[in-house]
């Protein structure tokens, strides 16, 4: 198969699981430097895609290609330190501080720790680095999750209701931290159901319906 | 196994043993409530040393079993499925992820057993001149029981059984640990008699090694 120019591309991609059809002929395309907003009402199969785009799902069917590797290839594993995802609830652990965090993933991904220091510091977190993560309110679990891509400076960068719960500063951030992914040369696929609040940080829109793109 | 191996394995291993300082379950709940099973078994059956001091090292394996299968239990359910994609999408090797994991619960379940074993010579009575063997032991059951758990949460997350399942996984399979364990303690013998004991020991923590290597990857994947 020839090298794809796109960062994600899918074509007649397909998820079921169990006996219920999730998503159906998916045909998407994300090219570099392209911010991609995916749209639809609860239950389109949003996060099941953006799932299937972070190799967190193999497809049941269709060709599926993320940063150019096979999604039915081994090689999807490699992809994955180039990928950056923000779901819908933090993953952070919390017993451990809001740095300790930042500084695990650093250890696991061969960063600098005072990369995480850094990162901390561009999300406005620095004063609150020794909290810990449980104690921490949900807008600050999300800036420090924002701090992370930041650090790691993913490739392709999936956002999942990436608004939910943040105050207008921290918007600003994620707008931002999407510009800085576009600037280089990576992509974007941003997955909400609020079409006005994501306009502004998206080159393209796409509408999910009935699980199938339209 | 080159460099990025061992500083993910230490890196998991190190977040492991920072979540159990912060939140103390070993030691304020599981090394309190193991202490108190090995004390209600002498209120049970009575203070009678001689009986004391034949039971003392099964009992104590019996506790560090039954409690090491409760300290999986618990490393099964703190992790969350965001956790687990967050880190999968740091690309973190399988294999490194469960020696890091396997490596804090062993520490961890090596000082339970550590004070358990205090506690049961205090109580029961019983003979330590042998029990220099415990520095092989201890160990090795450490060691067994953390695959075990590691292992058993990975396959409860996989099929998403949720933490009921990781007894029925660990107790079956913890027995030869558990027969090795106190067999090798209480028939000490000093021409080596008891090293087939030891040999079982080692060879269940190696196949459960290569078991948890092999499925490493698979059950990262569909958990």
């Amino acid at each position: 198969m020839p090298a794809s120019n796109f960062h994600v591309e899918f074509s007649g991609v397909g998820v079921r699981i169990g006996m219920a059809t999730i998503l159906r002929d998916v045909e998407l395309t994300v090219a570099p430097g392209e911010s991609l907003g995916l749209f639809g009402a609860n239950g389109a199969g949003k996060t099941t895609l953006l799932r299937v785009v972070a190799t967190l799902l193999k497809p049941s069917g269709g060709s599926a290609r993320v940063l150019g590797v096979n999604l039915d290839s081994p090689d999807r594993f490699d992809v994955r330190p180039r990928l950056g995802l923000i779901g819908h609830s933090p993953a952070l652990y919390p017993e451990l501080s809001l740095l300790a965090n930042l500084e695990f993933a650093a250890r696991v991904s061969g960063v600098s720790l005072a990369a995480a220091a850094e990162a901390l510091r561009a999300v406005g977190m620095e004063q609150a680095a020794d909290r810990p993560a449980g104690e921490a309110s949900f807008g600050m679990q999300r800036r420090v999750e924002f701090a992370r891509e930041i650090m790691l400076q993913p490739d392709l960068l999936l956002l999942d209701e990436p608004h939910s719960a943040l105050d207008p500063s921290a918007i600003e951030l994620v707008e931002h931290i999407v510009a800085g992914v576009l600037q280089r040369s990576g992509a974007v696929v941003l997955v909400s159901h609020d079409v006005d609040r994501v306009a502004p940080m998206v080159t393209r829109t796409a509408e999910l319906r009935g699980g199938t793109i339209q | 196994m080159n460099s990025g191996f061992w500083r993910q394995a230490m890196a998991v291993a190190r977040r492991d043993l920072e979540r159990e300082r912060h939140a103390g379950e070993v030691v304020w709940v599981t090394i309190p409530f193991g202490a108190i099973a090995l004390l209600l078994v002498p209120l049970a059956v009575g203070i009678n040393q001689d009986v004391l001091s034949r039971i003392g090292t099964g009992m104590l394996f019996v506790v560090v079993m039954l409690f090491g299968v409760l300290t999986s239990i618990r490393r099964t359910n703190i992790e969350t499925p965001p956790q687990r994609d967050a880190i999968a999408l740091l690309g973190i090797d399988p294999v490194a992820e469960f020696a890091g994991k396997t490596a804090a619960s062993a520490v961890v379940l090596l000082v339970f057993e550590v004070v358990m074993a205090a506690v049961a010579v205090a109580l029961y009575g019983i003979d330590i001149s042998g029990w220099w063997w415990m520095i092989i032991v201890l160990p090795l059951t450490a060691i067994g029981l953390a695959e075990l758990g590691t292992i058993s949460g990975a396959i409860a997350a996989s099929v998403q059984a949720g933490p009921a399942l990781v007894p029925l996984l660990v107790t079956p399979l913890a027995i030869p640990l558990l027969l090795g364990a106190t067999q090798t303690v209480e028939n000490i013998d000093p021409d080596g008699g008891n090293l087939s004991w030891l040999v079982l020991m080692a060879i269940v923590v190696l196949v459960l090694a290569i078991v948890g290597v092999l499925t490493a990857r698979p059950l990262q994947e569909t958990r």
